[in-house]
């Protein structure tokens, strides 16, 4: 089985969002970056499967070289090798063109990734790089399990669950429990630096682009009620607040 | 030329998140001279969309067949991708959901369409379209210009405040060729909690966390819920723990809401939750650590024990109704 997955090089969750250059760009100055957290929950169960069945993996990213070391870690976790889209991931149709492109050439049976990244929080790119190679995908997917050539998944719907099967090749979009995030160990960081990482060029352009960015205006001072008073909230809420 | 909404359909009605989409699309209609189309797939009566008409659409298109009722994603998107071509819809407007997203992708990727998900307002078209969206899981917003023939929005909840009027839709039956591996994926069960609002179209949220202590500490939170009317949620360590279900998971690596109104109890307010929750337009907090970074997110604190304080809260609640 060959598998592709997808990563994304996010801030970290807990870093402070802040903007430069007349709010024009995001300011990435102590701002450590991450392997965006539902793309490591997607990495994690790849790997496990790749153990399972003995396939390849791949890690594919698209970003500029400052994301390397995310894809050394990926490496590290357990991929074989990897693919590095030499471009700014800044639209969502331009990032899934570059997987498709990718995924035609090495006819992976597997393609996962996270099911939105936690920057743009769109959500739509293994959906389009679905259409574009004319094969299904499924997100957000909490369970996988392989059985030869078919898929047993289950996916997180609005107030529950529902469980599919399908025929490989798919396109999946992941997220948590479908595995525990995984550390590197030392033999795998060793051995991820000898690894191949191909880097390309990219294909096609962006359909989108960003002109400005704003932060959402400061919260006002917070209202305290006094615990033996509790009662008194419910009327604030209805009078005040008029929520409920 | 058209602006067509996707209009979700769920046990038979079309959500509340859609209708705020049918009205911010007949907003764009008049911005963009255009008219307004709404598409609604899946199983509905026509008593139930003809609601459309009370938020600015004067036609529904229905797509209903056997093969569309369980909601599958590569079947949707083909119609949805075939209604936008035969009306010349070159503005695609969806509620943002876990379904919207996947099916307006498919449609994306057939279209070649630039997309743009959470989006908080109506274009600007002063210079070309642009449209200000939630990034960062709501904690900044982004300008951003959609250069494509066909654009494609997913708006978050609360993006418009609809006035409703008492039009009526007419509705019109729809058919789309289902491409063949559609069926490909096969659904073999779903598991659904009935009976209650789910998480991203809740209006009232009471949610818990690791303070109250133990998934057998639930009841006085699900008491509050229940005279409230509202849905459940809890933190990620919560849901880790097996206490409450994964679906309850509100955060930013879990469900984003944007309720009127969220109540959390004894959460303390990790900058990975308020990123699930920052959106909500009233927040209270109950927990009993007054140095809980939480308040400062909230419009109203209690310190206090979520055990003393709640009941107290349900009583007044049950008091009013």
């Amino acid at each position: 089985m060959k598998i592709l997955v997808c990563i994304s090089s996010v801030p970290d969750t807990t870093a402070k969002i802040s903007f430069s250059d007349n709010n024009t760009s995001f300011n990435k100055e102590g701002v450590a970056l991450i392997i965006g957290p539902y793309d490591d929950y997607a990495l994690a169960r790849a790997v496990e499967l790749k153990e399972e069945s003995g396939g390849t993996l791949t890690v594919l990213n698209v970003g500029t070289s400052e994301t390397e070391p995310q894809i050394r870690k990926a490496l590290a976790i357990g991929a074989d090798d990897a693919i590095r889209v030499d471009a700014e991931p800044t639209d969502s149709f331009f990032v899934a063109e570059q997987i498709a492109h990718i995924a035609k050439e090495g006819n992976y049976d597997l393609i996962m990734m996270g099911r939105e990244t936690t920057d743009y929080n769109s959500g739509v790119v293994h959906g389009i790089v679905g259409q574009i190679l004319g094969i299904p995908s499924l997100s957000p997917v909490m369970e996988l399990t392989i059985e030869g050539n078919t898929a047993k998944i289950s996916r997180e719907i609005e107030g529950g669950k529902e469980k599919l099967e399908a025929s490989l090749p798919l396109v999946l979009g992941c997220q948590e429990p479908i595995a525990e995030w995984k550390i590197a160990n030392m033999r795998g960081i060793m051995s991820a630096r000898k690894k191949p990482l191909n880097v390309v060029p990219p294909v096609g352009e962006a359909l989108t682009s960003v002109t400005n960015y704003s932060m959402p205006p400061e919260k006002g001072a917070c209202k305290m009620i006094p615990a033996e008073e509790a009662e008194a909230l419910i009327e604030l809420l209805r009078k005040e607040a008029k929520v409920i | 030329m058209s602006v067509l909404v996707y209009a979700e359909i769920a046990e038979g009605t079309l959500k509340n998140t859609s209708l705020e989409a049918i009205y911010y699309g007949s907003k764009v209609a008049e911005q963009t001279s255009q008219s307004l189309l709404v598409l609604a797939i899946g199983k509905a009566e026509n008593t139930a969309l003809e609601i459309a008409g009370n938020y600015g659409a004067s036609k529904v298109l229905h797509a209903n067949s056997s093969n569309l009722e369980v909601a599958n994603i590569v079947a949707y998107s083909d119609v949805l991708t075939q209604a936008a071509e035969k009306f010349d819809s070159k503005i695609i407007i969806t509620a943002k959901s876990s379904l919207a997203d996947a099916v307006t992708a498919r449609t994306a990727g057939a279209l070649q369409a630039g997309v743009v998900g959470n989006v908080t307002e109506l274009p600007d078209l002063s210079n070309g379209f642009t449209v200000t969206r939630s990034i960062f899981t709501g904690k900044a917003f982004a300008q951003t210009s959609i250069n494509s023939d066909v654009k494609i929005l997913g708006l978050k909840k609360n993006a418009i405040s609809p006035e409703v009027s008492d039009v009526k839709a007419t509705i019109e039956s729809f058919n789309a060729e289902i491409s063949e591996g559609a069926m490909n994926a096969k659904v073999v069960d779903t598991i659904k909690a009935t009976g209650v609002v789910p998480l991203p179209e809740a209006d009232l949220v009471v949610s818990g966390g690791r303070g109250l202590k133990g998934p057998e500490h639930w009841q006085p939170l699900l008491d509050l819920a229940d005279a409230l009317g509202a849905s459940t949620a809890c933190s990620k360590p919560v849901s880790d723990l097996d206490w409450r279900p994964h679906h309850e998971h509100v955060g930013q690596t879990g469900v984003k809401i944007a309720p009127n109104l969220y109540i959390a109890c004894g959460i303390s307010g990790a900058i990975q939750h308020l990123a699930g929750v920052n959106s909500s337009k009233v927040i209270v907090v109950i927990n009993t650590d007054p140095e809980a970074p939480f308040f400062k997110a909230a419009d109203y604190g209690i310190v206090g024990d979520a055990f003393e304080v709640l009941p107290k809260l349900t009583a007044a609640v049950k008091a009013l109704n």
